[in-house]
């Protein structure tokens, strides 16, 4: 514990602007990963232990495409339509199997793809650490904001997770896919009765679900060294997200992702060994005193 | 379950013993008897789970704490202070009935998948304290120097062959104990409660404490599982109170069944065997295991050990529907 770090921190703007913004890059990262799961969760009623993967399939895909064509557009594209598709056939063969089954079975199963994908990755990119590096277009000089340096990259990182979350949150509430979707969440069996073809459309929310992890993997792949098994510590990230933002609601999940990248930024100058039992602490406290969340409905 | 039943198992307790006391006189090595050795200590933390799980329908993530515990605990109680071997082992049987009273009374009143998470928070706490408190635990390298005075009333557990022995009989112990739990009125209580909460209590169950009694009793063979791997790896690492640790528990009772009593144990045998046999043909132990558990969970869509006894036509099983 270094107290006197973190109040030196807080006390020099240069620092609290640079740990705000690496802050911010977190979080806006881990609210993708998370509204994907929390989405997941309000409609299916299904908790995906394999999120974490599609975020890390997502990062080698672009990482991949990326080093092919030299475009990182294309990469962070690729890595979201690919667990766009990845998400469409995990539903389709594995997931759809146990729906209504008891959630260690499902977990099982989730776990069971956790373990396959980590040594697929292990087999096509090997086992140690790779880095993507920073894209050319956005090697420039960084930007000096009340003394802290901003690279322009984390900027554009912000301002295009900011525009993804902000599409989401329109598509969910305005169109008509959207209102179908949180429609399901709230009585599947009446808008299956209604004509709709919920097959399709849960297929559409594992779709959805995937592209946004994938998304997050493939914008993460420049400021994040890639390896087998980065996707176990997002999703335990991405849970407590879920967990203090309320299992299905998205914009709980933008405001938790953003206190926790805040907590892991400023704790770590503060509490570098025990920054995950920071989070841990404020999930366990907001699950204790109202269970269902910030902005959870009471889930019996 | 009357009289006759609880005679006959503990019958069936000794021959397991003593089969397994005259085994390594045939099967020289040690390969056996530390496959026995880790068994125990794991099939003790998976059957303690199932109390959990399987009977009253209480599905925790965070289990492992309790193992973790009862490792850390007892390796520190050997290794900072005096106290004998025997005493270790009861003040840790203490250390995780409290924190589990503690742990339990924040975890039970919350329902199904928050319960999972909250227990699973807490033991990742843990795990972070553990991890953050260097002076006391090792950090990451785990607490080393290993087990003293580990000889008890003449026969020295750092001996391979009495630590064998001891696991096993700890094992049929634990496991004798935790089936006379199960076949009391306080084991009716636990799955009347597991099937329908309300009605149970409308017939005046105290949910509540019947929830946390279980919880804590749980917590408590878990530790022993924990003590007996503590004896075997002489200390204590974080691996052992991390997630993947309550993964495996998880992972034996569904592949082994959580209907059948016995379940835990045969689903320990299939991962320890599984995690054996695969690790010495490929070094893709994941991709091998996974495979395999998506073959069994989609194929058999149960336990094995529930999976024969329905084949076989016995008696329903009585697990989670």
């Amino acid at each position: 514990m270094d107290l006197e770090a973190l109040l030196g921190c807080l006390t020099t703007s240069s620092c609290v602007v640079t740990q705000t913004v690496s802050g911010l890059i977190v979080g806006m990262l881990l609210f993708l990963v998370a509204a994907g799961l929390t989405l997941i969760f309000g409609v299916l009623k299904i908790v995906n232990f394999a999120h974490g993967t599609f975020y890390m399939l997502g990062a080698y895909l672009a990482y991949s495409v990326f080093a092919a064509t030299g475009s990182y557009v294309l990469g962070v594209l690729a890595g979201g339509l690919g667990m766009a598709a990845f998400g469409v056939l995990f539903e389709r063969f594995l997931i759809r199997r146990v729906y209504g089954a008891n959630v260690l079975m499902q977990l099982l199963i989730c776990y069971a793809v956790v373990l396959i994908c980590d040594d697929l990755v292990k087999l096509i990119w090997g086992p140690d650490f790779r880095a993507m590096g920073m894209p050319p277009e956005f090697q420039v000089p960084p930007l000096f904001i009340a003394g802290g340096v901003v690279p322009p990259f984390y900027i554009v990182l912000i301002a295009v997770t900011l525009v993804i979350g902000g599409a989401l949150g329109l598509g969910l509430g305005l169109t008509r896919v959207g209102k179908t979707i949180r429609a399901a969440a709230i009585n599947p069996d009446m808008v299956s009765a209604l004509g709709i073809n919920t097959t399709l459309l849960y297929s559409m929310v594992f779709a959805v679900g995937g592209m946004l992890a994938g998304l997050a993997g493939g914008l993460a792949a420049p400021v994040r060294s890639l390896t087998p098994g980065m996707g176990f510590s997002i999703l335990i990230e991405s849970f407590i997200v879920t967990v203090i933002g309320g299992m299905g609601s998205i914009a709980g999940a933008l405001i938790a992702a953003v206190v926790l990248g805040l907590i892991r930024s400023f704790g770590t100058i503060g509490f570098p060994l025990f920054t995950e039992g920071l989070m841990y602490i404020a999930m366990i406290i907001i699950l204790v005193v109202k269970p269902s969340g910030l902005f959870g409905k009471e889930i019996v | 379950m009357g009289r006759t039943h609880t005679l006959r198992d503990i019958a069936i307790g000794c021959l397991v013993v003593a089969v397994l006391a005259a085994i390594p006189w045939m099967l020289p090595g040690k390969a056996f008897q530390d496959f026995v050795i880790r068994c125990a200590s794991m099939a003790l933390f998976a059957t303690s789970l199932n109390l959990l799980v399987g009977y009253t329908g209480l599905s925790s993530f965070g289990h492992g704490l309790f193992y973790g515990l009862g490792t850390y605990s007892f390796a520190l109680l050997m290794q900072k202070t005096t106290v004998s071997l025997p005493l270790a082992f009861l003040l840790t049987l203490l250390i995780s009935a409290a924190t589990a009273v503690v742990v339990g009374a924040i975890c039970i009143r919350l329902r199904l998948i928050y319960f999972a998470f909250v227990t699973l928070a807490m033991q990742m706490l843990a795990h972070s304290v553990i991890i953050s408190w260097v002076g006391l635990t090792g950090g990451d390298q785990g607490l080393q120097g290993g087990i003293p005075r580990r000889v008890v009333a003449g026969i020295d557990l750092g001996n391979q062959y009495n630590l064998y022995l001891f696991s096993a009989a700890m094992l049929v112990i634990g496991l004798l104990l935790m089936r006379h739990i199960v076949a009391t009125t306080f084991g009716t209580s636990l799955r009347m409660i597991r099937d329908n909460e309300t009605r149970a209590a409308f017939l005046g169950i105290s949910v509540w404490r019947v929830k946390l009694t279980v919880f804590v009793l749980a917590a408590v063979f878990a530790s022993v599982g924990g003590m007996v791997m503590s004896l075997f790896v002489s200390g204590a690492y974080p691996e052992l109170i991390n997630w993947p640790i309550s993964g495996d528990a998880i992972f034996a009772i569904v592949m082994g069944g959580v209907g059948s009593f016995l379940g835990p144990t045969v689903g320990t045998m299939i991962l320890l065997l599984l995690n054996d046999v695969v690790t010495r043909q490929t070094e893709y132990y994941g991709l091998a295991l996974g495979l395999i558990i998506l073959l069994f969970a989609l194929g058999l869509r149960r336990g094995v050990l529930d999976f024969v006894t329905e084949r076989l036509g016995g008696r329903p099983a009585g697990g989670v529907h």
